[in-house]
């Protein structure tokens, strides 16, 4: 069957965890974007939703640090955060083990990947959860692409892990949904947190929605590092649902910075050629 | 240089609440575990956020100490500041000051 929705979104913690803190009429536009993501993704009819994350040391650290990680688990759970300093309570989310040990075998004839029979689900999934999947109840894939620190995994590795993972969606007959997940420019938990470089997002959201493959690879990471923020890292996810979805454009649902929130915040969606 | 080990502390700190325990109960028996300097630890026992922060210590593990220790949001983020001012540029890893920033 292939994918039946691609898409891209933010995760920052201060979505859900600072939300009274934002402007109303510019938080609740967002929150409305993802909730019509969230339809989108329903009326897709899923059978399981990948999502491509940047975790944040919540399973992985400097003594093990995978490049690319594949949660393969029967179910997870989240937030590892406290749950009231994310505004998102405690969930157990169903996985999808064969489906993700039948893709990991698959993918793993172009790309190497780790694998995760454990895994607590961090800001970075539980956000978009929260909003795409609010009763938890769609069996979850997890990929972790490292975005922490470097050595970091090169963006075109990242394109072609995504290339990849569409190719052996494809193969499947399961209904499957990618959403990525991360920052655009941002400069997360420092002293400069609120600080966006909206221009610097709009191009880099421009080069992503044409899907343009030579410009998204052609950032380089001291580039991201000075104009985007260690945050900017992140861009590898979005990148990786470019790949899964070549060949195809996207349309911008939502963009805007919120301070508050320490990122731009944002909703996109691939445009399948089978929706 | 034991900046690993501080963050791995924090690590385990973020996701296991048996670690929190020792934390609370026996902080001095916990620090021993780790390999660390005594800046390190008077760091990790005050807790003085900003010099975590200026020894190069990722800001989502130190984020979840803060928030461990009581800090509210816009105290961690002054807490960072306060840190570079009593103890200058951050020293190390990915907050090391860019260039025009």
């Amino acid at each position: 069957m292939s994918l039946v929705f691609a898409g891209v979104c933010s995760h920052a913690p201060g979505i859900t965890g600072r939300k009274d803190r934002a402007d109303p009429k510019v938080r609740d536009a967002f929150y409305a974007a993802l909730e019509r993501m969230r339809n989108a993704i329903e009326g897709a009819r899923p059978d399981v939703l990948i999502v491509i994350a940047a975790e944040h040391f919540a399973n992985f650290f400097m003594n093990n640090m995978p490049a690319i990680c594949v949660g393969m688990a029967e179910h997870y759970e989240g937030p590892i955060e406290d749950e009231a300093w994310l505004g998102i309570g405690r969930h157990r989310i169903p996985g999808a083990p064969r489906l993700a040990r039948e893709l990991i075998q698959e993918v793993m004839n172009d790309i190497d990947l780790a694998y995760a029979q454990e895994w607590k689900f961090d800001h970075g999934i539980m956000v978009p959860l929260n909003f795409l999947t609010p009763r938890y109840d769609l069996p979850v894939i997890p990929v972790n692409i490292n975005c922490q620190g470097p050595p970091l995994i090169p963006l075109k590795r990242c394109y072609e892990f995504g290339r990849a993972l569409g190719r052996a969606c494809d193969a499947r007959p399961e209904r499957i949904a990618v959403v990525g997940t991360g920052g655009i420019s941002h400069w997360p938990a420092t002293p400069d947190s609120g600080r966006i470089n909206e221009p610097w997002d709009r191009e880099f959201l421009e080069r992503l929605l044409a899907n343009r493959r030579e410009e998204l690879l052609s950032y380089r990471d001291d580039e991201v590092w000075r104009e985007a923020g260690q945050g900017g890292f992140e861009i590898r996810t979005f990148i990786a649902v470019a790949g899964a979805t070549k060949g195809c454009t996207g349309e911008l649902w939502f963009y805007a910075p919120i301070p508050i929130f320490a990122v731009g915040c944002t909703v996109a969606v691939m445009k399948l050629r089978q929706t | 240089m034991s900046l690993y080990y501080t963050q791995k502390l924090l690590f385990q700190l973020n996701r296991d609440p048996a670690t929190v325990g020792r934390f609370k109960r026996d902080l001095e028996g916990l620090l021993a575990e780790y390999e660390l300097t005594e800046e390190e630890r008077c760091a990790i026992r005050g807790p003085d956020i900003g010099l975590l922060y200026v020894m190069g210590v990722n800001g989502q593990l130190l984020m979840h100490f803060a928030a461990l220790c009581g800090y509210e949001w816009s105290a961690y983020i002054e807490a960072m500041r306060e840190g570079e001012r009593k103890y200058g540029p951050v020293r190390t890893g990915l907050y090391t000051r860019a260039e025009g920033r």
